[in-house]
């Protein structure tokens, strides 16, 4: 059995809970980014970009790259790697820019 | 410590923008010496993306054994904590105005929602830096992550893109990920290093005066060692495989020039790839404003300075990163430097040979590590340069050959290359190569951040 990072630092986290992906409950502990709690579900991509429909998800981490948008809690190309996952966030895969509700 | 401004009538002694190793060692060495001085920082917590760490919430009892040099953190912030310093974090500086008094305009919060002016006699820019990309097959496939990304996720989220990593690209970071990795349980097949390390070999008075430096490099070895992980040098991922997903890479050997050698293919599975070719100085809030650059031996943009950290900018200094690539203690020194001179202190001799020492070792680090002009011959004619904008290379290559562009510039705006959302942050090194370039320029962007369109008004 491989060591965890969580094992790594000791962590004992404080009560977790589940934000909303596209239906599914996904874990989340509190303090981790969005894009933290997809990765350590084993989900990678939660974007399909706007050209060829390419899946995408985090890439630099840090909130330069924008890579890791999504549509958070209704609002369209959200950094999901700067925002923390709250308990009842819910975040939809956000296909092209998002705004197709608005027709444009 | 103050966490919000105490007395918005007064302008503060000295804003110092970005809570990393440098801004730091200048915000606490500042107040020390009498300064009335506040820290604006992007993130949640202190330590800029060197010292990320979990949040409290995820009651990590020993952070320490994802970072190198943790102690000189808790003490920098312990003195933080003592200090008069008003450390502001979620304000990510998006504009500076020059005046007879700095004025500089934030976002506020995770969202960007808020927004807070502060004004300043004096600033020192320690925004710090982020990662050079060059672009390859495969290179958009998800599980394909910087390797300062996969980092910042590790150190900060507790969580690995996936279980069996290769590492790969040039510089020093590349060592210190996969130690991290590897000690919190991710399987990393190879680190494969573009450079060969000999260029270190040309310095070896400036790497027997750098001690600390060998000593690192010795630890993230024996992790590497422990966790059976392959160095290839002189070697590149010169594509990613996979549909959704990436499932493995094909590693070549390369010239001296980074050129792939022929026949020297070899494929290894993996379900993630953390790459990166260095670092690139975040310089644009000075750069904005017309303040002068130097070239760097791995042919970044630097901030000029002068042996006291001034910029070319009346009142601007800058430290760390801002001034060349060159790691943490260097830019502590930089941050503690800055902060003598600003305040109007003595700066301690051995404080300056410290320094010294440090720069000559991150020059010889980004001469070892510098990209070869071959790493193009990697590249194929779909291979996507422009993540954000999806620009294949066959368009950038268009823009040149055929439509007669000679610059960066001029590519951007005949593919639209670097105009996405990330501005050129992740495509710009590989499309100035691109377009045949031979003068490399800070680029040119007016907001460092995304600012609501209501912040611009309320600006005005």
């Amino acid at each position: 059995m491989r060591r965890t990072p969580a094992e790594l630092v000791g962590a004992r986290p404080e009560p977790g809970h589940t934000i909303d992906f596209d239906g599914r409950p996904v874990p989340a502990l509190p303090g981790q980014s969005i894009a933290a709690a997809l990765w350590a579900e084993g989900i990678l991509a939660w974007r399909t970009t706007r050209v060829n429909g390419r899946p995408r998800g985090a890439f630099c981490g840090i909130g330069a790259c924008y890579d890791c948008l999504a549509t958070v809690n209704g609002i369209a190309s959200q950094r999901t790697c700067l925002l923390p996952a709250e308990p009842g966030t819910t975040v939809t895969t956000q296909e092209g820019h998002g705004r197709a509700d608005l027709a444009v | 410590m103050p966490t919000s401004p105490s007395d918005t009538s007064a302008p503060y002694d000295l804003a110092v923008i970005g809570a990393g190793p440098a801004g730091l060692a200048a915000a606490v060495t500042a107040a020390e010496l009498g300064l009335r001085c506040v820290l604006l920082d992007a993130g949640p917590r202190p330590g800029g993306q060197y010292y990320r760490h979990p949040a409290p919430g995820l009651g990590a009892a020993h952070p320490e054994r994802l970072h190198h040099g943790w102690s000189a953190f808790t003490g920098l912030t312990g003195r933080l904590a003592a200090s008069t310093v008003t450390h502001l974090t979620e304000h990510h500086v998006w504009t500076a105005e020059r005046g007879e008094v700095w004025r500089l305009h934030a976002t506020v919060g995770a969202g960007a929602t808020g927004s807070a002016v502060v004004e300043a006699k004096a600033v020192l820019l320690a925004t710090g830096a982020y990662e050079r990309q060059l672009p390859f097959p495969g290179w958009t496939l998800p599980g394909v992550v910087t390797a300062g990304g996969a980092q910042a996720m590790l150190k900060a989220g507790l969580v690995l893109p996936g279980r069996r990593i290769v590492v790969a690209g040039s510089g020093p970071l590349l060592l210190a990920a996969a130690s991290s990795l590897v000690s919190a349980g991710a399987s990393v097949p190879a680190v494969v290093e573009a450079g060969n390390y000999l260029g270190y070999a040309r310095g070896l008075g400036t790497l027997a005066a750098n001690p600390a430096k060998l000593v690192e490099g010795v630890g993230h070895g024996a992790t590497l060692l422990r966790g059976k992980v392959r160095l290839r040098r002189s070697s590149a991922v010169v594509e990613a495989h996979g549909t959704d997903r990436v499932t493995g890479v094909t590693v070549a050997r390369l010239d001296a020039e980074w050129r792939p050698v022929p026949g020297t293919e070899r494929r290894i599975d993996c379900d993630a790839v953390a790459v990166g070719h260095g670092l690139l100085p975040q310089i644009e809030l000075a750069t904005e404003l017309g303040a002068e650059t130097v070239l760097t031996a791995d042919q970044t943009v630097a901030l000029k300075v002068d042996e006291g950290l001034r910029t070319s900018l009346s009142g601007l200094w800058a430290a760390g990163e801002t001034c060349g690539v060159g790691g943490a203690d260097l830019a502590i020194a930089e941050g503690e430097l800055a902060a003598r001179v600003i305040a109007g202190a003595p700066v301690p001799a051995a404080l300056r040979r410290r320094r010294d020492r440090r720069r000559a070792f991150a020059a010889l680090m980004a001469a070892a590590h510098r990209p070869g002009p071959g790493w193009t011959d990697w590249l194929r004619p779909d291979t996507d340069v422009c993540r954000c904008e999806e620009v294949p290379v066959a368009a950038v290559r268009e823009a040149v050959e055929e439509l007669g562009a000679t610059d960066p510039r001029t590519v951007k705006l005949l593919t639209r290359a670097g105009m996405g959302w990330c501005q050129g942050r992740m495509c710009g090194p590989a499309v100035a190569c691109l377009s045949g370039s031979t003068e490399l320029r800070p680029d040119s962007r007016p907001l460092s951040c995304p600012v609501p369109l209501a912040h611009l008004a309320d600006g005005s």
